[in-house]
């Protein structure tokens, strides 16, 4: 099947039969900035970090699917402002307090933050209550951090197929919990790939914090999506 | 024309963001020559001797005389200027936000590790100390702040940038480096 020709803002790209915009974008090189998406899992759709514009709609890029001929939106001042907007959203409705964070430098909500140059929230500041789980070997879970983008729950599994995170109650009372036996029975790799499939500091190894110092991190020098673009 | 005039003060704040006011380095030769200093920590001036152009917060709101130095500045100063992540967020002192303020002087006057020579078991509560607030407020949550500067603390080149740009009127020039929340 050949093919399919569309369009972001204006740009030529090709897509296969399938593939969402996000997908697409990437092969061309386009950044779409995501939050709760991650390469290889199916997309869930949760944070709409990714929304652009197609034919005047507001779309999850990370779910739908490019179609032939399809004029998509993404680096306009409209979307730019609204997905500041949720960045912002999502620093009131939870604790996250930078300068004590593990994951400072490696955090994709604060990249996020940087690329967006959100100086303040615009919103008021919700200080929801929020537990910290941290008598697990290995793993210790901040809820106070958590943007349910739920790729732990969707990615993090044990060697026979069991859900190592899950979800605790519904709507705005929904918290991740984590299963304490199988999190201990995690081999070292599986572990660091919880922390490092959390695009926050809500899911963190234990005992190797600091081992990467504040300012070498991730995106200490460089905006998330640098790489993609090429900057 | 006279030099525009600064005042700084820190709230519920470490004094770290101050610290790194000085991190300028000899910059700060240059910075008298472009502002004056009224009331701050950095010449000791105590009190407003005169109406301010430019207030430089650190620090966030924990307690009554927190706020009374904010309201204070609001009213003596025509730009405010939230400085570092506490007068944006709360920062750390904000961590207790969520904790009933009972339990938080129980834990640091009476239950604590560290407590051993509080034999008499008091909870401060003179009326001559300020009285603490239900939680930990961000400055602009309480007056009207006109500009951010993020970072924990922010970076002197930040601060630097930042100040010339407002002083001259030139446009801010923000490297990706320098911007930061941590």
């Amino acid at each position: 099947m050949s093919d399919i020709k569309f369009t972001i803002d204006g740009k030529a790209c090709t897509a296969k039969n399938g593939q969402t915009i996000v997908e697409a974008a990437k092969k061309s090189r386009i950044y779409i900035p995501v939050l709760c998406h991650f390469d290889g899992l199916k997309p869930a759709g949760t944070c709409r970090i990714c929304t652009v514009k197609v034919g005047g709609r507001f779309m999850a890029a990370c779910t739908t699917p490019v179609t032939e001929g399809m004029v998509v939106e993404n680096d306009t001042p409209e979307l730019q402002e609204m997905r500041k907007q949720i960045i912002e959203m999502l620093f009131v409705e939870g604790n996250h307090m930078c300068p004590m964070c593990e994951k400072s430098g490696n955090c994709e909500l604060q990249a996020l933050g940087y690329r967006y140059k959100m100086m303040v929230p615009r919103f008021p500041y919700l200080w929801p209550k929020r537990s910290v789980i941290a008598d697990t070997p290995k793993i210790y879970l901040d809820r106070n951090r958590c943007v349910q983008c739920l790729r732990c729950v969707r990615d993090v599994k044990t060697s026979d197929g069991k859900n190592v995170f899950g979800v605790t109650m519904r709507g705005g009372k929904a918290i991740i919990s984590i299963d304490k036996k199988l999190a201990a029975a995690l081999s070292e790799e599986a572990a660091l790939k919880a922390m490092n499939q959390c695009p926050v500091g809500c899911i963190l190894r234990k005992e190797i914090g600091y081992k990467i110092p504040i300012g070498q991190r991730k995106f200490d020098t460089k905006p998330i999506g640098s790489e993609l673009e090429g900057k | 024309m006279s030099k525009p005039v600064v005042a700084t003060a820190s709230l519920a704040g470490c004094f770290g963001c101050h610290m790194s006011i000085l991190d300028i380095d000899d910059r700060i030769l240059k910075l008298i020559e472009l502002v004056e200093f009224n009331k701050s920590p950095i010449d000791d001036i105590k009190t407003f001797t005169k109406q301010c152009d430019i207030g430089i917060l650190e620090g966030g709101c924990c307690n009554s005389e927190n706020v009374h130095v904010l309201k204070d500045f609001r009213k003596n100063c025509k730009i405010l200027i939230s400085l570092g992540e506490c007068a944006i967020m709360g920062g750390v002192p904000a961590m207790r936000n969520g904790i009933p303020i009972k339990d938080c002087l129980q834990e640091a006057y009476l239950d604590g590790p560290t407590v051993d020579t509080n034999t008499d078991k008091i909870i401060p509560n003179d009326e001559e100390l300020p009285m603490i607030l239900d939680k930990v407020y961000p400055c602009h949550e309480i007056v009207k702040v006109d500009y951010f500067i993020p970072g924990c603390a922010p970076r002197a080149d930040l601060i630097w940038e930042a100040l010339v740009a407002l002083v001259t009127g030139s446009e801010l020039k923000l490297p990706y480096e320098v911007f930061k929340f941590d």
